[in-house]
């Protein structure tokens, strides 16, 4: 059973795994991060979205000893406390989320497309998101979303 | 108003438990010691179970306990909550649904063994080397073979495979309107099977305290109340006093969390057995064969109109798949929910609605968001949009000639129900008006310039929400009550706890009910705590399904705050020393009229809890007020939803240009909520009409049992959309709303279909069955005429 270290939202753990844990139950059940949920088994619906080493990854799809010596971020570690990430908060704002299942993955999934590309045109967002499934919001408000953070982030940004 | 009071846009307060990744899902709670339990499943649709043999299983590393139908036979089976009656007072056939397969399987993911270990790795290596001999009969798929018989029947209780034969209407008035029709309209149509797809998947914990002798389940469940009286009362025979039934946050249900299920009464009698929790979570491809599916409904349609375009008469035959058992409420859907409905907007004066509901070797169907209602409305909107375009008549003027208009309230159908209000032209105004429908002969002139085909489809849908009158659901074979509970609990410091039996999966209970609440005692949302999905905390409740959360739950909420207001007032009325008639509450104030002596809902709170100077004789101390509701009628959401469709005609491919859905829910608690439930309704309506379909072979076996072949609706899929809303409040309920949460599943697909046909309307093309998949569409361009414009 290898030993891994992996970097977990800014903390290194070291822990013993099955050689064939995935990630995401890795997350789940070992570090007890259960924002990082599971709603397929053939990677498709992208619950499981966390980032490694700053880009979107399916959870589900990676083993847990993939992520050995690299820097995991979960949606636990992305805002700073109470305060939301951008992204996080404009989900809020423009009413992004309803069941709450699939939006730690859409959220991260979102981070990623905002860092490659800061400013998406409506269908440039609703082909990212190609890789995660929403059954409650119709998506319309996860675009609106994600349009208003790439906004508030970019003003952001031209202020600093 | 208030910023967060009824009409305001709040923002959830939920979000940010979701957002940070701390909600609490039943996946994400564990228990100590527990165990984990895999159940081995059916390959087959229909097979006697000759022999099972679980011993090398059963010495498996880390295997705690394997089980099998045996040890049910003294259980219960899962009960059906409505008893359908049809043709001649026969009443429905009603086969046992074991926990457990027993001698027999009758769809691909029937249960039959459950195995229970220390990890679910040795759970599932242990399910391996279990032996078991089938023999495999012809399996039941097709609704009309199944009719035809030929021996092969899913249960010996049917030899026929009819479960019942139901109708709803008058036969001789309709047989009468159409033999002095100008004009008939026929249509045969498929309403397709969905699965439900919630995105959480089903899990559930059972867990035994041999100390209290208590059972506790934690579930996926949309009315947890439900669960306990179904598998308390029906199959384990716990009382209720010794189940708690918890539903945490429930990752969306869509109707498909309404129903008891096997896997939660079997790991709540496992718990006890072993003496060890048992935690058991469904992967995806379970979902897929043993969540309750949607629709499933072949259909033929007649209408008969006058020289004007007036509707004489609808006549429909549908044949209605129950799958293989009947859950929960599965008999009530293609009945009650489906025939009651076709009168539409519609001053249609005979209507008759025949539904033989049929078993087959494939998994049951249930209620899916909207059930019932948009099969009744997509047959009922897609021959209007036929009738017209063979009258020669529009789609809006089909519709507005047979509207019922609005000093017609309340209006009595031919299928039962009567509708309380509705203005059908105000939203069809508002629809054509966002929709820009002046302006589409243009886009279509340009879209035909570009090669492409341009189509408009119109859908003016009613569905019945707010379920519903005890009394009335009861005379037509429910087996339940359907009223709401709400329990207020005014705090000693004038902080509330509302305890409510409405169940949130995704609605968004805990800001609209807090909303209410605020409104209703003029206090801060912050001081409002609103408790649900827990029975040891709710003292009753029926849950959240048909659109019913606000329309019953939040009277029944109303209710309670009417009594804990009241109460006060005697309160008020004694500090004050002044008559109770004097005291009138405004703005979380009690003051006496005339004067300006007043005492906040605070300090009254107090008083309740520290009774010194109190109407000690007159009222009991404390501030704590439980209300039920029961619904006087059904509340009747309408409105009219426009699609616009390019197509193109090389590929098939089809893009919704525009989508406006205009609708009338009554009072409006959260605009952003409200429009947030619409577009997902929309976003699954148009998966139904463009992308989804749970297919079967000859053999049962569902073709589609993974996201890899079920075509889910994904962000590229659909456009943004313009929704708005129209008002005609509710006349029976306090808060004078209708229930906005199926709507836009109900009304899309007829318009996504009509508009796809009026497209295609050049090549002679009249219906083409759902999902319209760019191949379908591609084959009836090529198989139909040659388009008139072409020549």
């Amino acid at each position: 059973m290898p030993e891994i270290t992996v970097t977990v939202n800014g903390k290194a753990v070291t822990k013993t795994v099955d050689a064939n844990t995935l990630l995401v139950d890795f997350l789940r059940n070992d570090l007890a991060l259960t924002g990082t949920h599971v709603g397929c088994d053939t990677s498709q619906c992208g619950a499981c979205v966390v980032h490694m080493n700053g880009r979107s990854v399916k959870a589900c799809t990676a083993f847990a000893a993939q992520a050995d010596g690299q820097q995991v971020t979960t949606i636990e570690g992305l805002a700073d406390g109470t305060e939301l990430h951008p992204v996080q908060a404009a989900f809020k704002e423009a009413h992004g989320l309803q069941c709450g299942f699939c939006t730690p993955g859409m959220v991260m999934s979102a981070v990623d497309l905002l860092a490659t590309n800061p400013s998406p045109t409506e269908d440039e967002i609703r082909s990212w998101l190609k890789g995660n499934i929403c059954r409650c919001t119709g998506y319309h408000n996860i675009v609106k979303a994600i349009q208003m953070a790439a906004n508030e982030m970019s003003q952001k940004a031209a202020a600093e | 108003m208030s910023d967060t009071g009824i009409g305001s846009a709040v923002k959830r307060r939920e979000d940010f438990r979701f957002l940070k990744g701390i909600g609490k899902y039943t996946d994400d709670i564990n228990q100590p010691n527990q165990t984990y339990c895999y159940f081995l499943r059916s390959p087959l649709a229909h097979a006697t179970i000759n022999s099972i043999d679980t011993s090398a299983a059963e010495r498996a590393e880390g295997v705690v306990a394997v089980f099998t139908g045996e040890h049910f036979t003294e259980v219960g089976g899962i009960p059906c909550g409505w008893l359908v009656t049809g043709k001649d007072e026969k009443p429905m056939v009603e086969p046992r649904h074991p926990i457990l397969a027993h001698g027999k399987v009758r769809h691909v993911g029937d249960p039959i063994v459950a195995v229970i270990a220390e990890s679910l790795q040795q759970a599932k290596d242990a399910a391996d080397k279990i032996n078991i001999d089938y023999g495999e009969l012809p399996a039941v798929v097709d609704m009309k073979k199944a009719l035809e018989g030929g021996g092969t029947a899913v249960h010996d209780e049917a030899a026929d495979n009819m479960c019942f034969d139901w109708e709803l209407g008058d036969k001789a008035a309709v047989d009468e309107a159409f033999a002095k029709a100008h004009h008939v309209t026929k249509l045969d149509l498929v309403n397709n099977r969905l699965v439900p797809n919630a995105m959480e998947p089903r899990a559930a914990i059972g867990v035994y305290d041999m100390a209290t002798e208590d059972y506790t389940l934690v579930t996926t469940s949309q009315n947890p109340h439900v669960i306990r009286l179904l598998m308390g009362a029906f199959v384990l025979g716990i009382p209720e006093h010794k189940l708690r039934v918890w539903a945490p946050d429930v990752g969306g249900g869509f109707g498909s969390k309404i129903y008891h299920y096997a896997e939660e009464a079997f790991v709540t009698w496992g718990a006890k057995q072993i003496g060890r929790p048992i935690k058991w979570v469904a992967e995806r491809s379970e979902s897929f064969l043993t969540d309750a599916h949607g629709r499933d409904h072949v259909s033929h349609v007649e209408m008969a109109f006058d020289e004007n375009g007036k509707a004489l008469a609808l006549k429909t035959d549908t044949l209605a798949n129950m799958g293989a058992y009947l859950s929960t409420f599965a008999p009530c859907i293609p009945t009650w929910l489906h025939g009651t409905l076709l009168a539409g907007q519609y001053t249609t004066p005979a209507i008759h609605c025949n539904v033989k509901a049929i078993f087959t070797n494939t998994t049951p169907v249930d209620a899916y968001r909207g059930a019932g209602r948009p099969e009744a409305t997509y047959l009922l909107e897609r021959i209007m949009s036929k009738a017209a375009a063979e009258m020669g008549i529009g789609q809006e003027e089909i519709r507005r000639r047979n509207f019922i208009k609005p000093d017609q309230f309340p209006y009595q159908t031919p299928v039962a129900v009567v509708y309380d209000t509705g203005d059908y032209d105000a939203s069809m105004d508002k629809a054509l008006e966002l929709a820009d429908y002046a302006g589409f002969g243009a886009r279509k002139s340009k879209s035909a310039a570009e090669g492409k085909l341009r189509g408009v489809g119109f859908a003016s849908y009613i569905e019945a929400c707010g379920i519903a009158p005890s009394s009335l659901v009861g005379s037509l074979g429910a087996r339940a009550g359907l009223y709401e509970a709400a329990t207020v609990r005014v705090n000693p410091t004038g902080s509330v706890s509302v305890m409510t039996g409405s169940h949130s999966h995704g609605q968004g209970h805990a800001t609209t009910f807090a909303q209410v609440v605020a409104d209703k005692l003029g206090i801060p949302m912050d001081q409002v705590e609103i408790v649900h999905g827990d029975t040891d905390k709710v003292p009753f409740g029926m849950g959240t399904y048909g659109s019913r959360s606000l329309a019953v739950g939040g009277s029944a909420l109303v209710n309670a705050l009417n009594k804990i207001i009241d109460k006060g007032k005697t309160i008020a009325a004694h500090l004050m020393e002044a008559s109770e008639g004097d005291i009138e509450f405004v703005d979380g104030t009690y003051k006496v009229k005339g004067t300006d002596k007043e005492k906040t809902f605070g300090e009254i709170a107090l008083t309740a809890y520290v009774p010194h100077q109190y109407p000690i004789e007159q009222i009991e101390p404390g501030l704590e007020e439980t209300a039920f509701y029961d619904p006087k009628n059904f509340t009747y959401p309408a409105g009219t939803y426009i699609c616009e469709v390019e197509i193109d005609p090389a590929t098939g491919q089809t893009r919704i240009d525009k989508f406006v859905a205009a609708d009338d829910f009554g009072n409006v608690v959260n605009p952003m909520i409200v429009e947030g439930q619409v577009h997902g309704g929309l976003v699954q309506g148009i998966g139904q009409a463009m992308l989804e379909f749970a297919a079967y072979d000859e053999n049962g076996q569902l073709q589609t049992g993974s996201f890899m072949d079920y075509t889910m609706p994904r962000a590229d899929d659909v456009p943004s959309f313009d929704v708005t809303t129209t008002v005609t409040p509710c006349t029976h309920n306090p808060l004078g709303v209708k229930g906005c949460g199926e709507a836009g599943a109900i009304g899309a697909p007829p318009a996504v279909i009509n508009a796809i046909c009026d497209a295609l309307s050049a090549y002679g093309v009249d219906h083409i069955d759902m999902p319209a998949t760019p191949e379908k569409i591609w084959r009836a361009i090529n198989a139909g005429e040659k388009p008139m414009a072409a020549e």
